[in-house]
This record gives C-alpha cells, structure tokens and sequence, in this order.
C-alpha cells in the first residue's frame, strides 16, 4: 500500500542552501522551521521556570531581588503562551501535517505561510526587545491599571504580541481554506482524520478571537501613550472592561493550545489500540462544541474582579458546558482503549499520560468554575496548579504524543525507545511532583506569584521545586536523544506504526510535493477493522509478536 | 476571489435592481431623520438600530453580492457579527447590573475610610467629593491632558519607555 519512493529525494535534501529554507513554501520546511523557534522558546520559558522555583525553595532571597522575580513570572508565562504554546502544535506540527494527511500538495495560501513565520519571528524579536529594555512584571495577562501605570517596558512586549496574533491569525486562515478546498477526491468531512477536525476547530477560534486580543492591546498601548482612559476609572474607563477584553481572546485561546491536542490524542490511541476510534462523529462534533463553548465562559477568570454577581452566575453556569464535550472525547478515547490491542511506544505512553493529568486538571477546572470555592481559590497555587496540569499536562504531552509519533515521518530518523520511555517516566514523575503539590499549596491557601511565603509553606515549595528540577532533566536527556537520532543509522519504513492515515502512504520523510502521485482517499483514516497493516518499526523489532496480536 | 465564479456566471444584477436599492436607502435615511425628530423614548434608539441594521443588510446583500454568493460566505459574514454581538451582551450582563444583588458591592470604596483619607487616588474626574483635595482635578481639561494627575499618588507616569 505504500509507495516504493525511495528514489526521490526528500524535502529535507532538496532544493539545498539556507536560501532555499529562509524562502522556501514549501509547508513542511515551515513546520520546522516553526517547530525549532518554538523549541528554542520552550527552552528559555522552561528555563525561567526552573529559575523560578529555584528561587522559590526557600522564602529568603536566593537567586533574585523581588522585582526580577516578577519579571521573571512574567515572561516565563508571556514566553510560554505567546511563543510556545498557541504555535506549538497548528503552527508546527499543524504545519507539517494537514497537507499530507488531506492529501494535498501544500496548504490553500503557500506564501502567507511563510509570511507567518516571519511575522512570528518578527513578533518574538519586540518580545526579546522587552525583555532586554527593562522587561515586564505585569504577569502575561497585562490587568490595567497596573499594566498602564508600571516603568517596565510593557509597549514593546504587547506590541510583541499584538504582531504575533497576526501570525496566528494567517495559520488559522491558511488551515480553513485548505480543509475546505484541498481535500483529496473522496475524503468528505467525516471521513478526515480527527486531528484535521482538531486543526479545523482551532482555526475558527484562531480568526475569531485573536483580533479582540489585538484591539485589547492597542487600547493598552494607547491608554499608556496618549491616556484615553478606557480603562480608567478616573476618566469615566473601567478597568473591569480591560478584564473582559483579554478574556473574550484569552478563554477561547486556551482552546487554541488544546484543541488540536486532542487531535493528536485521538490519532494516537486509535493507531496503538490498532481498533477503529469509537465515537467518530462524537469526538468530531464536540472539538466544535469546545470551540462555540469557549467564546461563552470568559467571565469565570472574574469572579472575584468586581464583575456583577449575575454575570458571575450566568459564566459560572456555562463554564459546567464545557464539560460536556471534554467529557464526550475522553469517555470516547477510554471505550477506544477497551478491548483494544495495545502497544506501549512512546507517543501511547504520553497519550496515556495526557488522558491523566487532563482529566485532573479538566476537574479542577470544574471546581474552579463553582462560584463560592473559586473565591477562596482564586489567585491561589490552585489555579497554578489547575492550568499546568491542562496545558502542560494536556497540551505539552500531547505534544510530545505527536512529536514522538511523527519524528520518523519528519526526519526518517527513529530516536531511542529505551531512553524515550525512561524519560516518559522521569517527565511524569517530575511534572506530578511540581504541580500536584501546588494544589495542596493553594487550597491552603498560598497566593500566586509571590516572591517570598511564611515558613510553614517551605516543605511543600521545596517538594515542588525539587519536581521542577526532575522535569527540567528530564526535558534535557529528551532532547539529546532527539539529536542523537540523527545519526541512527536505523531505518525507519514509510509507516513504522502502522497508521492508516495518509502521511504514511507517502515515504519518510516525504519528498518535496508530498506525494509521488495524486492520492485518492482508499479507506477510511480509523479502519482498521478492516485492513490490518504492521508498522515497519514492529517488522524490524520482533514482528512477528506484533503481527500475531493483529 | 476567483471561487465564486461559478455561482457568478449567471448574476449580472440589472441596473434596475441597483437603482431600486439606492432608492431604498434613500428613503430609509429620509425616515431616520424624521423619526429622530420625534420623542418616542427608547423606542427612538430600537427604530433607529432597526433602520441602520437594513440599510446595512441592504448593502451587503446587493451591492456586495452576498445573496447570490455561496452560503457559505453569508454564515460567515453572519457568523463575525453574532460573535461581536455576544461579547457585547455577555460584557454588558456584567456592566450594567453591578450591585443589582448585593448594593453594598455597587460602590464598594468607603471613602471615608482611614486609608483613603489623605489619597486623591479615587476621586473620579466628574465627581467632587468630600475628598476633594487640591490635586482632584475637576476640569476635565487637566484631567485629558494628563490622567496621571488624579490617577496616582506614586509618581508612576505611563511613559512609553
Ligand atoms: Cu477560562
């Protein structure tokens, strides 16, 4: 079933020379070119955090003055969200992978990708431009009226982001349309891959949301500049509105971050359970029920802001929406599972992984949404603990689900497993002992963001700045194994895991347009009912095992 | 733009129907203004969105095609309109019943209180109130020129930096 290409070059060898990458169009060298810039500020963030909780292991000073503190939490979050988390997966691995799996040469607008990733990099050069002028201690949320009366550069850093939006807002707009037109004949709507209905919903909120973000930035940037008082009480503003502004973007972004996460866990779980995914259209229908959901529930970062308690009711009640179709995808996954045959590679381990810390972290978003336990939550460890178990427990691991999964289809390079998997332990250890311990933190009762604590919070923070180094090594042993597997001489097949979508019919990596010939769509991206195929991988590594399981 | 062709090809709108609208829209200017002119209470605000919302709709509709465009285009202009309308509302449901349940939280700064005794910090522009010191700016000139004057006590200014 797979094409015998190993005659053509790959898109990583040819055309060659640095130019042909800083100009090229071709989606799949933008994908990495994305996906090294991200790796690169997933470094720096990851780095402050370490730094931060370094800090944080004793209430005295130990690294840093109070004020770098807060510029330090700043960035670490204004890094991680900005520069990390919303490109990670559409614009990096979202990149790489819509063409082949619609099975189309490229995405609808080729040169307004590449434009995005210029623009990201020219939004992250205001960003880095902030942090060497004096950088920002406003937290990443940027509430007025601090953010409009404090010395430290905040212009530059949301003009940043202000650039960035326009980044994404491209990618969102590039995706639509290439779902839309560049389907391959006979793949319709329900018969795409899960992660394309992901890519698809995070697109829709892409375009809709991010340009109340840029309007909420501008209106800062011109409240410092020129004092129009939009945000100020003292000249008729309201700096509850501010609130508003950025959650109306900030909820919905969150969505943004894990939508297309979960479609890489539904791929995933289907192609090492080797059983057709359960609950296709469930799983379809409710990534667009998250995505509608998510532009009604912003109030509840506000319950304790001054907002009016009928408002607070009103987001209150249809946060518990959310739930629904959270709920729909994970019951889906675990029916997925049962019965199934599966197979612990890496990319499954870290779906497993995500399908845990998700659900702890979509239950305490549940608490956190109850009005009367959120007051006292609020601006607790709580919520620290609450947002990292979704986006680094959700998002990041299935992240590392997909990375783990398509590295062979990228680099036709095939990392260590046995590394892989230890690391997957060290990550799951190091990351429950960081932020399941802040949860005991918060519920006691200590704020977020502060620099310093009473004594009797010490043993909690130095177990979680101890998780903190864990998952700090962990991420470092990953990311020498991910280089090593560049020189492996290993030979990874076309479709080492037997997947039936159709980046694996085309070889690995591909070459530059994709597809050797036009595909048409065969079987359906989940039947493996009906077709039994054994990854290459479990050819090479006692495959007779894997193919008596099938 | 060059998709739509095929829903294109058949609609060359005749001129009659252009006309026909732009009369229209006349018209309906025409009865903005008359309407203005008449105390109708809120009902004055209702007519008028009313009107403005045709118009509009007119306009998009013909002069720029959407009726005989793919659906599609028209879910979407739709779409970013009710998306607008829903920020609005759900912002709104906040703004305009604060203290409704609980008045105490309608204005929740005693200012009588010790902290704000000497503080110029939360007297509002329109407002003269008790604590109304020399630096509470009144004239509202002051206040547009520089906001920093009634905003804070600190020195912090909003410096571009
Ligand atoms: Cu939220």
């Amino acid at each position: 079933m797979s094409h015998d290409s190993t005659a053509a070059l790959s898109y990583l060898q040819e055309p060659k020379g640095l130019k042909s990458w800083l100009l090229t169009v071709d989606h799949k060298r933008i994908g990495i070119m994305y996906l090294c810039a991200i790796m690169f500020f997933f470094f720096v963030g990851g780095a402050l955090a370490v730094i931060l909780r370094t800090e944080l292991l004793r209430p005295e000073r130990i690294l840093m003055d109070a004020d770098t503190y807060n510029q330090f939490f700043t960035l670490h979050g204004a890094i991680m969200i900005f520069l990390f988390i919303i490109p990670s997966i559409p614009a990096a691995l979202g990149n790489f992978l819509l063409p082949l799996m619609v099975g189309a040469k490229d995405v609808a607008f080729p040169r307004l990708n590449l434009a995005s990733w210029y623009v990201y990099v020219f939004g992250a050069l205001f960003c880095l431009y902030s942090i060497i002028s004096g950088a920002v201690d406003t937290g990443w949320t940027f509430y007025a009226p601090y953010s409009t009366t404090t010395s430290t550069s905040v212009i530059s850093m949301t003009l940043g982001v202000f650039i960035l939006g326009f980044s994404s807002i491209f990618t969102g707009l590039n995706f639509i349309v290439t779902i839309h037109k560049l389907r391959m004949p006979g793949m319709t709507w329900f018969k795409m891959p899960l992660m394309v209905w992901g890519l698809y919903a995070t697109a829709i909120i892409q375009v809709l949301a991010t340009p109340v973000l840029a309007i909420t930035l501008v209106l800062l940037i011109m409240e410092r500049l020129m004092g129009v008082g939009i945000f100020d009480p003292a000249m008729g503003g309201d700096p509850v509105l501010f609130q508003h502004f950025f959650w109306f973007y900030s909820h919905p972004a969150v969505y943004i971050m894990i939508l297309p996460g979960m479609g890489i866990i539904s791929e995933v779980i289907s192609t090492f359970s080797h059983r057709k995914i359960f609950g296709y259209k469930a799983i379809a229908y409710s990534s667009l029920g998250i995505a509608f959901v998510s532009f009604l529930v912003w109030g509840h970062h506000m319950f304790t802001s001054g907002q009016s308690e009928i408002a607070a009711m009103i987001f209150s009640f249809l946060t518990f929406f959310v739930g629904i179709p959270s709920g729909i995808k994970v019951f889906n996954w675990v029916t997925t599972l049962y019965k199934g045959s599966i197979s612990l590679e890496t990319p499954m381990i870290y779906a497993l992984m995500f399908l845990f810390l998700f659900m702890i972290g979509g239950f305490t978003g549940i608490m956190l949404g109850a009005l009367a336990l959120d007051v006292h939550l609020h601006d607790t460890y709580f919520v620290v603990a609450h947002f990292h178990y979704v986006m680094m427990g959700g998002t990041v691991m299935a992240f590392l689900a997909g990375i783990h999964y398509w590295w062979p289809k990228m680099f036709g390079k095939m990392y260590s497993e046995r590394w892989a998997k230890v690391v997957a332990v060290i990550i799951f250890v190091g990351f429950n002992m960081t932020f399941f311990t802040q949860f005991i933190l918060g519920a006691k009762g200590m704020p977020r963001r502060y620099y310093t604590y009473l004594d009797q919070y010490q043993p909690l923070h130095g177990f979680s700045s101890v998780g903190a180094w864990v998952l700090g090594a962990g991420f470092m042993i990953m990311a020498v194994y991910f280089i090593a597997s560049f020189w492996s001489k290993r030979k990874v097949g076309d479709n080492p895991w037997g997947a039936l979508t159709a980046e694996w019919e085309t070889s690995s990596p591909p070459p530059q347009h994709n597809f050797l010939t036009d595909p048409v769509f065969k079987h359906g991206p989940y039947d493996y009912d009906k077709i039994a195929v054994v990854g290459d991988y479990y050819k090479q590594s006692g495959g007779t095992k894997m193919a008596e399981k099938i | 733009m060059t998709t739509h062709s095929e829903e294109h090809k058949t609609h060359i709108l005749p001129l009659s129907l252009y006309l026909n609208v732009g009369a229209a829209l006349l018209t309906l200017t025409v009865l903005t203004v008359v309407v203005a002119r008449m105390d109708l209470g809120v009902w004055n605000a209702i007519l008028a969105m009313v009107i403005a919302v045709s118009k509009a709709s007119l306009v998009a509709l013909f002069f720029m095609h959407l009726k005989y465009d793919n659906k599609l285009y028209a879910v979407v202009f739709v779409g970013s309109l009710a998306f607008l309308g829903l920020f609005i509302i759900l912002s709104m449901a906040d703004t305009e019943t604060r203290g409704d349940l609980d008045p105490i939280r309608e204005n929740p700064i005693v200012r009588e209180a010790i902290i704000y005794r000497d503080s110029t910090r939360f007297t509002n522009g329109h407002e003269t109130s008790e604590l109304d010191t020399a630096g509470a700016a009144t004239d509202s000139a002051d206040v547009v020129s520089d906001s920093t004057a009634t905003h804070s006590t600190d020195s912090q200014t909003p410096d571009g930096h």
